[in-house]
Order: structure tokens, then C-alpha cells, then sequence
């Protein structure tokens, strides 16, 4: 039990009243960053690392990393009440928590995804706790075919497991796919759809896309449908909190489901968006009543938070150990503990056993102190949807433009953010889902470029896909996903002939 | 906007033509992804500057590395007259205008000064071939074509990886990764067989005994002589050319403002990034990460800058990858 030894010299480490100060003052703007829907984790850490570069390395990755949870929790806020999510793993928690708040039920929503949000980190913490050298060396076996895989496999889940028409599902993943293509194109060298313009180099960013078509074009619905942004004064109060508490060991399947597929994605960086879409689209296929998904399902909430946060967690895993970020945020920390004479690395863990041991212990008490407070902030953010929709529209349209303007300081992307607005306006009214739109859109350079990393390896032999264990049994299972439905009905009818059999002998 | 920019920068130079002074945030433009070789620098002297009190404003980091590095320059070509943005730049100023068709030109922008030289090192696994010597017999007698993992395509390190196959006649399969960082743990992995990082990228994993360093891509040995992992430091690598493989390449770090700043605002910079050298901070990276210590600014920077075109050039259109 060395890890825990070093654990609990993490904690002497951590309990000085500077630290705590530290901590609260990082959770409250961690918070407020993430509730701005498009300012996210990854701009606040990065308006505030220069606040700590006259701080001690372990004061300064506390507060970094405590406004990271506070962004975590805050990020769900606004996917639940206006149905525009924070960071791109937030989209999955709008598909059932913003339909709870549209039925009065917001407090139920959040709790549930800030208690979810609060386990999941807690099983990846455990984890990077005790498996921290054993899970290093298994996210190294991750070459371009294991990451092909990978994303392989979260795009066919998708279309195998939705419950969109598939061929709808398919038809908005290839126009994600296609905007995905804008831009340089690393693996050539060149520039594609860009049309001369300097604009579209940068490409078409995700979370413009994201405020567009979720908050936008949600906007445009309301007022079409003249639908306030219902006022119900529901009743919020510890009483909510705890019956939600009460029903948590009901859903400890979904849980631990999510928990673990967050983990695993975690560590394999860049995993935490496709981890909510898949541990949303699992609980779903799992559930009795797929049906009910979609329409304001607690467990809609619970799956997709719980695999976000236990990745989002266990992504600073290989950041530390390997120095490869596994997202926007913990590239930006990594950046920092350079600024502090720290170098990420797999000696980091041997150098600097106070950094690393204080870093995880805060992780720890971060989300612990965080879950009581936006436990206790929650009647404050739920209220807001007692304001009138004639006075929070606006708001939302502003804070939304600001949002899609810091990303890249570019008024282009305001325009562009309008633009979708418009497309996700047209999806919905067409019925064509836009969660396969953003994940393409996400995933897509990525698929793309591990996709052809891989044939260049391999001079063009798709075998390179089975080569070894890890890989084949990942691309099977994707392929098997895909062709699920299709599947399922045969096992459906082989069963059905069986138990036919015996009933006309 | 701009106008007002330009209207304001030249109202207060006016009058105090002895000092001009940023007047509200500089913002130091980095062509590159977080985490890499131009992120860290940058955030060196944003410390450096903040830490000795360089400067009144603060100075913020803006990551500019969309389309490989492209959105950087046009938004620094774009921004005519600001004197409140410093791009830290690499040798991507000659490379992307010819292998992309980037309508960019550094002579459109106003250099300020070169404050380091980056190497480049030829590693593989530290279980993979001991010497150059091996590594090319390795590579020549393997059934598929040896590996070689690099920064994005059609730059520095795949231009190295050519000019590597042409010198010894082994065939490589370069693969692009999208940062140098990447391209180090897949070395580490085992996914690929050797890379052309530069020290910075790899410090850290050469340091675990992950990979090894070859040979250094440079006419003479790194001079620094302090031990980094227990046995070696940076001057015991041997050279390519020592190894018997002639190719050499040195990237530039060099400081641009935009076009059409006033001679003032330019010395502002000049005397800005000479302090930031005298600096221990920045003395202390330039150790840690190898790089060459040099600084130029003036004529001689531009003349440096019309040399290091004229090569970048040649090699390029050597190894094939100027479009057409």
C-alpha cells in the first residue's frame, strides 16, 4: 500500500489554509468560466495560469486544476436549463437533462449530473491512485491503428445503437464528416474547402458549431413555438437532493458501466467526448424501455456525466505521466507545469512526489468541497428559468456570441455560429439528429488522420486493423455494433424459431 | 478599429518619441498547438517578462496553431500598424507559403530580432539499433521500410527524413504526427522506429531511458556538457556528419511584429527581447531545452533572414515539396 502512504503525505501536503483558500477561490471561478456557455475550461485555465506563475508549483496546479472541476461542474449547468453544452462532452447531457428542466424537473437534473459528475471522478481518481504506473504503459500500446479503432468504434456505436432512423444518422454524420475535412489537412500538407479564404484555414471549430446548433437554433424553436422558458417555481431543496440520492444505488449498473468506459477512454487521450456519447448510447441499449431515452430520463443524465467525468479525470493521467494532454484544458496545465520548471514525463512521478501526490489528493478534496457547493448553488441557477424567455433570450444570444468570439478572437466565427444556429433549426424541424453532426465533427480529423497514419504504416493493408489483440477485438466489436440491429433481429429470430420448435411438435 | 489603433499608437508616440510604450496588453502569437516547442518558449517569457518586471503591460499567450501554423501568420499579416502583437516564429515562415500556398510573405512583416536556434536530433527506441551506423544497416536490411515519426508534413522534419534517404540510401516511411510531443511517445510505444525531434521534444522521455539520441543534425556538437540523463549530456551526441551522414539544419525563434510599425515601437521590442536574454530564466531554458544562443536584430537579422529563405528554399524544392 505504498500509493496510499503517498496519498496521505498528498493530503499533509494539501491541508494548509493557503491551499484551501486556493482550492474554494479555483471551484467559484471554475464555475462561473463554465456556466458562460463557450468561455469553458480550457479559456479559464488559460486567462488565469499567469495569476500563479509567481506561485509555488503545488499551490498553482491546485487552483489550476480546482477552476478545471469547477468548468466540469459548471459546463452542465447550462447543457441542462438552455440546451447549450459548455465543452463537447457536455452535448450528450442535454439530449435528456435539458428535457427534464423543460418539464420542471431542473433541480433533479442537476443533481443528478453533478452527483454523477462527482462519482465518476471519484472511480477515476481511485484509479490513477493505484493502477497510475500500470495504466502509463498501457495507454503506449495506442499507435494510429489503435486509435482508428477507438473512434471506429464510437461512430458505430452511434449509428448501431441510436434511436434516430439510421440512415438519417448516417446522412448527419457524413456532413459532419465533410466540414470536419476543412482546413490543413495534416497528413498532406494542404489546404481543403477553403476556398482562399484566410478565414476558413483555421477550419470549422467544434464549439462554435456546438453554440450554434444547440443554442441557437434552440432560440429560434422557442420563439417559433412561442414556448416560454417554462417558469415552473419548482421546489427546490435539500428534499430534491436527497431523493435523488435515495434512487442513486437503483442506477449503480448505468454507473459503473460509465464509470468504467470513462476510464478506459480516459486514458487512451483525446477519449473524454467519446465517452459520454457511448456511455449515453450504452445505458440506452441496456435500459428495458429504449424508447424513453430522449424525454427527460434521470438515467440520461447519469450515463453520459459519469463517463465525461471519470475521463475528463483520468485524462490528466497521461498528461502526467506521458505528457501527451488528453484534452483542451490539460494541454493548457501542461503548459503550465512547464512555466513551473516542471517537465511531464514518467519521471515526474519519481522527481516530484510532492507535485504529483498534492496534485491527486486535491483532485480528491476538489470534488468533494465542489459538490457541496453547486449542490448548494443549484437554487440559484435553476431560478434563472423563472425569468421571463423575453429577457433570458437575448442574454443567451449574447453570452453565446461572446462565447463563439473568445474561442479564437474571431467575428467570423460569430457569423458562423449564427449560420449553424440556422442548419440545427432545419435538422430539428427535418428530424435529422445533430448529436451524430457534432461528434464527426469532433472525431472526424481525428478518425482521418489515424485512419491514413495507419495505411502509411502498413503500405495500405487493412489487416493492420486485426494485427494484434487490443486492436482486432476493438474493431470487431465496432463492427459488430454497427450491424447490431441487424444482428440482434437474427439472434431475435433464431430464438423465436427455437422456442417455434417445440411448440408445434 | 484598426485605424483607431494605428490613430492611438501614433498619437502617443508623438510626443515621447525617446520611449514608446505598449499601452494596453501584448499579446505574444504562437504558431503552434499548446504544450509544443513555441507555446513553452512563449510562456518563458511571459514569466521572464512578468518575473523581472520588463515590462508594465502584462504580456497574454495567444495560440494561433489552426492549419498547422497558417492562422498565426495571416492573423499577423492581417493585424498591419498593431504594435501590441509579437509573433514567435520558426522556420514554417519560409515553408508553409510553398508547400501550402499561403499568400504570406515574412518581409511584409517587421522582424524585431532571432533569439535562439533550435536542433534537431535523430532518435530511435532504446532498445532499437546503438549507432547511426546500425540504424541505417537496420533500416536498409528491413522487409518494410523503417518508420519515421515527425511534426506535420512537408516541414522541417520531413525534409529531414528525405534528405536522410537521400544521404544513406535507407527508405523510410514518414508518418506526420500533428505534434512533436506525439511523435515522441509513439517512438516510446513502438509504433515507429525512429524521429527527427527536436532535444526539447524528447528531453523528457530520453531522460526515462525511453529513446536514444543518434546523431544531431548540426556541423558541430551541442555545447552544453552538464550530464542530463545519468551517463550523457547534450555534447556527448555526435554529430550526423561525424557518423558519416552530411546533413545538417538549424531552425530559427525569431520575434515579428506586424507590417507598418513605427521605428520606435520596433526598438521598444528589440530592447524588450535583448533584456529577456540577460535573463536567468530565459539562460536556464535555453540549457534545459539545447537550444543555440544567438541574438540578431537590425541588418543583420534580415540579412541571417534572406540566407535562411535561400536555403529553406533549395531544400524544399529539392525534396519535391513546393506546389505547383
Amino acid at each position: 500500500m505504498e500509493a496510499f502512504g503517498l496519498l496521505l503525505h498528498g493530503f499533509a501536503v494539501l491541508l494548509t489554509w493557503k491551499t484551501l483558500v486556493l482550492m474554494m477561490v479555483g471551484l467559484v471561478l471554475g464555475i462561473f468560466v463554465g456556466v458562460l456557455p463557450g468561455l469553458g475550461g480550457p479559456n479559464g485555465v488559460a486567462i488565469l495560469l499567469p495569476l500563479t506563475f509567481t506561485m509555488d508549483p503545488t499551490s498553482a496546479i491546485v487552483m489550476l486544476s480546482c477552476i478545471y472541476w469547477g468548468a466540469l461542474f459548471g459546463g452542465a449547468i447550462t447543457s441542462i436549463l438552455f440546451n447549450i453544452p459548455g465543452e463537447a462532452w457536455s452535448v450528450a447531457t442535454t439530449f435528456d437533462g435539458y428535457p427534464m428542466a423543460q418539464q420542471g424537473r431542473a433541480a433533479e437534473a442537476l443533481t443528478a449530473a453533478f452527483t454523477s459528475s462527482f462519482i465518476g471522478s471519484l472511480v477515476a481518481v481511485l484509479l490513477i491512485t493505484f493502477l497510475a504506473p500500470m495504466i502509463s504503459s498501457f495507454a503506449l500500446k495506442f499507435g494510429p491503428p489503435e486509435f482508428f479503432a477507438v473512434y471506429l468504434l464510437t461512430f458505430c456505436s452511434f449509428v448501431g445503437l441510436g434511436r434516430e432512423a439510421k440512415h438519417k444518422t448516417v446522412i448527419s454524420m457524413s456532413l459532419g464528416l465533410l466540414l470536419a475535412g476543412v482546413g490543413m489537412d495534416t497528413v498532406s500538407g494542404q489546404l481543403r474547402m477553403t476556398f482562399g479564404s484566410a478565414e476558413l484555414l483555421r477550419g470549422i471549430n467544434f464549439l462554435v458549431a456546438v453554440i450554434g446548433l444547440f443554442g441557437i437554433s434552440e432560440i429560434l424553436l422557442t420563439m417559433e413555438e412561442r414556448l416560454a422558458l417554462r417558469g415552473h417555481a419548482a421546489s427546490i431543496s435539500l428534499r430534491v437532493v436527497l431523493s435523488v440520492w435515495k434512487d442513486l444505488p437503483k442506477y449503480w449498473v448505468t454507473l459503473l458501466r460509465s464509470s468504467f468506459i470513462g476510464c478506459w477512454l480516459g486514458i487512451t487521450p483525446g477519449g473524454a467526448i467519446a465517452a459520454s456519447f457511448m456511455g449515453y448510447n450504452l445505458a440506452k441499449r441496456f435500459a428495458k424501455d429504449p424508447e424513453s431515452f430522449g424525454k427527460g430520463r434521470i438515467e440520461g443524465v447519469f450515463a453520459p456525466e459519469t463517463a465525461a467525468h471519470a475521463s475528463g479525470t483520468s485524462a490528466l493521467l497521461p498528461m502526467l505521466a506521458l505528457g501527451i494532454p488528453g484534452s483542451g484544458t490539460a494541454a493548457i496545465l501542461l503548459g503550465g507545469l512547464m512555466v513551473w520548471g516542471l517537465n511531464p514525463g514518467p519521471l515526474l512521478f519519481v522527481e516530484h512526489k510532492d507535485f504529483v501526490w498534492g496534485l491527486i489528493a486535491s483532485m480528491y478534496l476538489g470534488n468533494v468541497v465542489g459538490l457541496v457547493l453547486v449542490l448548494t448553488t443549484v437554487p440559484i441557477f435553476a431560478s434563472i428559468l423563472r425569468v421571463p424567455f423575453a429577457a433570458v433570450a437575448p442574454m443567451i444570444v449574447v453570452s453565446c456570441a461572446i462565447g463563439a468570439y473568445a474561442i479564437q478572437n474571431a467575428m467570423f466565427d460569430i457569423w458562423l455560429m449564427l449560420g449553424f444556429g440556422v442548419v440545427g433549426y432545419v435538422f430539428k424541424k427535418i428530424g435529422i439528429p445533430l448529436a451524430p453532426f457534432t461528434l464527426a465533427l469532433v472525431l472526424g480529423n481525428r478518425a482521418e488522420d489515424a485512419f491514413r497514419l495507419s495505411m502509411i504504416g502498413s503500405s495500405g493493408n487493412l489487416k493492420v486493423f486485426w494485427s494484434n489483440g487490443l486492436v482486432g477485438s476493438i474493431t470487431t466489436l465496432a463492427i459488430l455494433l454497427l450491424f447490431w440491429p441487424v444482428i440482434d433481429g437474427l439472434l431475435g429470430r433464431a430464438g423465436w424459431m427455437r422456442r417455434a420448435k417445440p411448440a408445434s411438435n | 478599429m484598426k485605424a483607431a489603433v494605428v490613430l492611438a499608437a501614433t498619437l502617443c508616440s508623438a510626443p515621447a518619441l525617446a520611449g514608446w510604450e505598449p499601452t494596453k496588453p501584448v499579446e505574444i502569437v504562437v504558431a503552434a498547438g499548446a504544450g509544443g516547442a513555441s507555446d513553452q518558449m512563449a510562456r518563458m517569457m511571459q514569466a521572464a517578462i512578468q518575473k523581472n518586471n520588463l515590462m508594465k503591460q502584462p504580456m497574454v499567450v495567444s495560440l494561433k496553431g489552426g492549419a498547422s501554423g497558417a492562422e498565426a501568420l495571416m492573423y499577423m499579416k492581417s493585424s498591419d500598424g498593431d504594435p501590441n502583437k509579437v509573433l514567435i516564429a520558426y522556420s514554417l515562415i519560409y515553408m508553409l507559403p510553398l508547400s501550402a500556398k499561403i499568400p504570406f510573405n515574412w518581409r511584409e512583416l517587421t522582424p524585431v530580432s532571432v533569439i535562439a536556434l533550435d536542433q534537431f536530433v535523430l532518435w530511435d527506441n532504446s532498445a532499437g539499433p546503438k549507432t547511426v551506423k546500425e540504424f541505417v544497416a537496420a533500416a536498409k536490411a528491413a522487409s518494410s521500410p523503417f518508420k519515421m515519426g515527425g511534426t506535420g508534413s512537408k516541414r522541417e522534419d520531413h525534409v529531414l527524413t528525405v534528405f536522410l534517404e537521400q544521404k544513406t540510401g535507407a527508405k523510410f516511411s514518414y508518418l506526420p504526427y500533428k505534434s512533436g510531443g506525439e511523435a515522441a511517445t509513439q517512438l516510446v510505444g513502438n509504433h515507429t522506429e525512429s524521429n527527427v525531434n527536436n532535444p526539447s521534444e524528447n528531453l523528457e522521455v530520453w531522460r526515462a531511458g525511453q529513446v536514444r539520441p543518434l546523431c544531431v543534425f548540426d556541423k558541430e556538437r551541442i555545447s552544453y556538457t552538464s550530464k542530463v540523463t545519468d551517463t550523457q549530456s547534450w555534447a556527448d551526441i555526435p554529430t550526423c556528419k561525424e557518423e558519416g551522414v552530411d546533413v545538417q539544419y538549424l531552425m530559427l525563434r525569431a520575434m515579428f511584429l506586424p507590417g507598418k510599425v513605427t521605428p520606435e515601437q520596433q526598438a521598444f521590442y528589440v530592447d524588450l527581447f535583448h533584456k529577456v536574454t540577460q535573463t536567468a530564466e530565459y539562460k536556464d531554458y535555453m540549457e534545459k531545452q539545447a537550444l543555440k544562443p544567438i541574438f540578431l536584430t537590425g541588418k543583420d537579422m534580415v540579412q541571417f533572414l534572406e540566407e535562411d529563405d535561400a536555403t529553406n528554399k533549395s531544400l524544399m524544392t529539392e525534396a519535391g515539396f513546393v506546389a505547383k
